[in-house]
């Protein structure tokens, strides 16, 4: 047996996962038809191992859906497949391109890969009839993010209205939904880059490849770092070299930046993430860069 | 790294004009926690609006509107860190919605943080805010009378509201205030001791943050655990497995407990407590567990854990201190759904017995109802009996939340009264 803290005094990292996992088994209990959004970066893996811990020694009982956008890095994949043959888990798998064909989001050339997973996942929701999808949003992400409920009421067209937030006392979440609405949960919102990755440490969970320092060819556009992929054709005066260099958070390739960094253990990378100067959204998402609400903006049209 | 720091979470509370977000902004500032391209683009937009100075309240206004009316609407959370221990802030806005929105800050937090203006001294705003956090029970309360630098740094004008306040705090259930002198502009006694103060020899408001002892305001004697999921795997390796899944509310449980479940009433022993793949020893708040019991007997979802001499009466009659949040006033004959731990069910309001007056703490009974932002005492008839506690013993087992079951809407925050 192992015996914990003996002053009763939980470290904040066990409080966080303490109340994550209150908010899984809660959601469990009270929704019909749950969902866990995985994008396959490190908050979702996260995020999949509280669940597992949440419902063990039984599986974890709704399956995980991922919003393919034809764009993601391949090694997001591999460890995808490995979590969910591990944890016999449902995969579903809701593709942007399958949403082009059917006429269900239409691509003109010029939104953003980033842009068509909103719709595309609203109707994946609708489809499946899920009442509640698990996020893996952090309030210390973005300014939109820190206004958020962890039970995040969306309407019949998956919106979000910060005007309209229902009050979240004490630890009791309220997730009365009427027919045609559904609810989006934010368990780790109370943690940080920081703690994810002190967690990620402790447990040993295992990550893309991606977060950890590589060799890549990559061109700068607009202040960031981007992959060279046919996907992306560079632009006139664009170059591209080598560069040893890590993500810090993982997307869409066309669009998710890296930093230059040499960090290539969990250790290292804390280090690194410690004494950061830029957040990981500034540094890293092209996609938050088009207006100053553009996060806000997202999450009301239905982005998680 | 910081797996060994605990966690604070504090509310602040503050009128629109005492610097709350200045001061959050410095807290952050001086704990490193706001990065250069937040702050890159709270400078652009500052420039753009023509400030001649940052406002640093940019940072803390995440909503578009906040932004272009300048107000706060909404609780917003903020973290950081020290070497110690990582902060939670629940930013609760000054004004408009204003009690509604501090009942749901200071519901989790340890610690309660009131600005002031020195120059205006102690409003009935400050009053108010003291009286909230006491009435949610927050265990430390933090009055930071601010804008010292615009009263020269006087002694006197910090002595005369310290003097006021605690005299008006003896009202109140407040079991430990500290009162600061600061200038959050100027950075005065946040971060670093202030040389224009050497009067005062009180911590600064980071130390005092950073070493204000929280672990000890839990119950730890009285053994509450609401089942909330029941896990049966039913797996060949796992067959016969029946585990109570839940957080624990209060108190100490460990294997060998003899034990009863309510509202049954069965009394079993526990058998073994499970974290993950882990038996552990004891269990305590807030920690989430598995817990087996040693007889096969019947537990669900909404029933309690206790032990066999320490168990909480289930009531169907509730006594509450009620804040009411929507515009619809609650009124006696209402029917809402309630929601008590892992336990849902329906309640009618039988009666409001009183309107609490949170400026004069004056008992208003002529008044049968609660507007929004109201605070009462209401007598509720319950369609499932609660296994509950007073709040001032146990702030989980004596909370209750109040849904209007047409829009689904949380109406209610619930507070249950110790008896007479």
């Amino acid at each position: 047996m192992t015996t914990l803290q003996s002053d009763y005094q939980l470290s904040q990292l066990d409080q966080l996962e303490a109340e994550s996992i209150h908010i899984f088994r809660e959601v469990a209990s009270e929704f019909e038809k749950p969902v866990l959004m995985f994008s396959g970066g490190k908050d979702s893996i996260v995020m999949l191992r509280l669940a597992e811990k949440a419902f063990f020694p039984a599986k974890i009982p709704f399956p995980i859906m991922q919003i393919d956008n034809g764009q993601d890095f391949d090694e997001v994949a591999e460890t995808r497949d490995r979590w969910v043959r591990r944890l016999g888990v449902k995969l579903i798998v809701a593709s942007i391109d399958d949403a082009i064909a059917r006429g269900i989001v239409v691509d003109d050339g010029k939104t953003s890969r980033n842009r068509l997973q909103t719709p595309t996942l609203i109707n994946a929701i609708e489809e499946n009839g899920f009442t509640a999808a698990f996020g893996g949003g952090r309030r210390d992400e973005e300014k939109a993010r820190a206004k958020e409920r962890v039970y995040s009421h969306r309407d019949e067209f998956g919106q979000w209205d910060p005007k309209m937030q229902r009050p979240e006392l004490w630890s009791l979440y309220n997730g009365r939904i009427h027919p045609g609405e559904h609810m989006r949960i934010f368990p780790i919102s109370n943690w940080t880059e920081l703690d994810i990755w002190d967690y990620i440490g402790r447990e040993g969970i295992e990550i893309p490849e991606i977060y950890f320092s590589h060799k890549r060819r990559v061109f700068e556009r607009d202040g960031m770092l981007l992959s060279e992929t046919p996907l992306n054709p560079t632009r006139e005066g664009e170059v591209v070299e080598e560069r040893v260099v890590r993500f810090r958070t993982c997307g869409d390739i066309t669009l998710t930046g890296c930093v230059e960094s040499t960090a290539s253990t969990i250790e290292e990378i804390i280090e690194e993430v410690a004494i950061a100067k830029v957040t990981e959204r500034g540094a890293t998402r092209g996609d938050d860069r088009f207006s100053e609400a553009a996060m806000e903006d997202r999450k009301k049209e239905g982005y998680f | 790294m910081g797996t060994q720091m605990d966690l604070l979470r504090f509310a602040t509370a503050g009128s629109v004009d005492d610097g709350k977000s200045t001061l959050i902004g410095r807290l952050l500032l001086d704990s490193k926690s706001i990065f250069e391209d937040q702050l890159e683009a709270v400078e652009s937009t500052s420039q753009s609006r023509g400030y001649d100075y940052t406002d640093l309240a940019l940072l803390t206004d995440g909503l578009r509107s906040e932004r272009e009316q300048g107000i706060t609407i909404d609780v917003a959370y903020r973290y950081f860190a020290t070497p110690n221990r990582k902060f939670i802030i629940a930013d609760t806005p000054g004004h408009v919605q204003y009690t509604r929105n501090m009942v749901t800050g200071a519901s989790t937090a340890d610690l309660g943080l009131v600005l002031v203006d020195a120059r205006q001294g102690l409003t009935e705003q400050s009053r108010r805010h003291a009286v909230i956090l006491s009435l949610l029970r927050v265990p430390h309360l933090v009055l930071a009378v601010n804008k010292m630098d615009l009263v020269d740094f006087d002694e006197d004008v910090f002595e005369r509201i310290q003097k006021e306040f605690s005299s008006f705090a003896t009202k109140l259930n407040i079991p430990d205030l500290e009162i600061i002198p600061i200038s959050a502009l100027q950075g005065d006694n946040v971060v670093t001791r202030s040389e224009n103060m050497d009067w005062y020899k009180g911590p600064t408001l980071m130390h005092h943050l950073e070493h204000v002892h929280v672990a000890s305001d839990r119950d730890l004697h009285t053994s509450r655990f609401p089942v909330q999921y029941v896990v049966r795997p039913k797996s060949d390796d796992f067959h016969d497995y029946r585990g109570y899944a839940g957080q624990l509310a209060g108190g100490v449980l460990k294997p060998g407990d003899e034990v009863i479940v309510l509202p049954s009433g069965m009394t079993s022993t526990v058998a073994s407590i499970d974290l993950f793949d882990n038996e552990i020893t004891q269990a305590f708040p807030p920690m989430s567990v598995t817990v087996r019991l040693e007889d096969d007997i019947d537990v669900s979802r909404g029933d309690m854990i206790a032990r066999v001499n320490n168990a909480p009466k289930p009531s169907q009659d509730i006594d509450a201190m009620v804040c009411w949040m929507t515009n619809e006033p609650l009124r006696p004959r209402q029917k809402l759904a309630i929601k008590h731990t892992t336990r849902t069910g329906r309640a009618l309001v039988k009666d409001i017995q009183y309107r609490l007056d949170i400026n004069t703490l004056h008992r208003d009974q002529e008044t049968k109802e609660l507007g929004v932002n109201e605070i009462g005492r209401v007598q509720l008839r319950t369609t499932v009996p609660l296994l509950c506690d007073p709040y001032s013993k146990n702030r989980t087992t004596g909370s209750f939340i109040l849904i209007d079951e047409a829009t689904g809407v949380t109406v209610g925050a619930g507070m249950i009264n110790d008896a007479d």
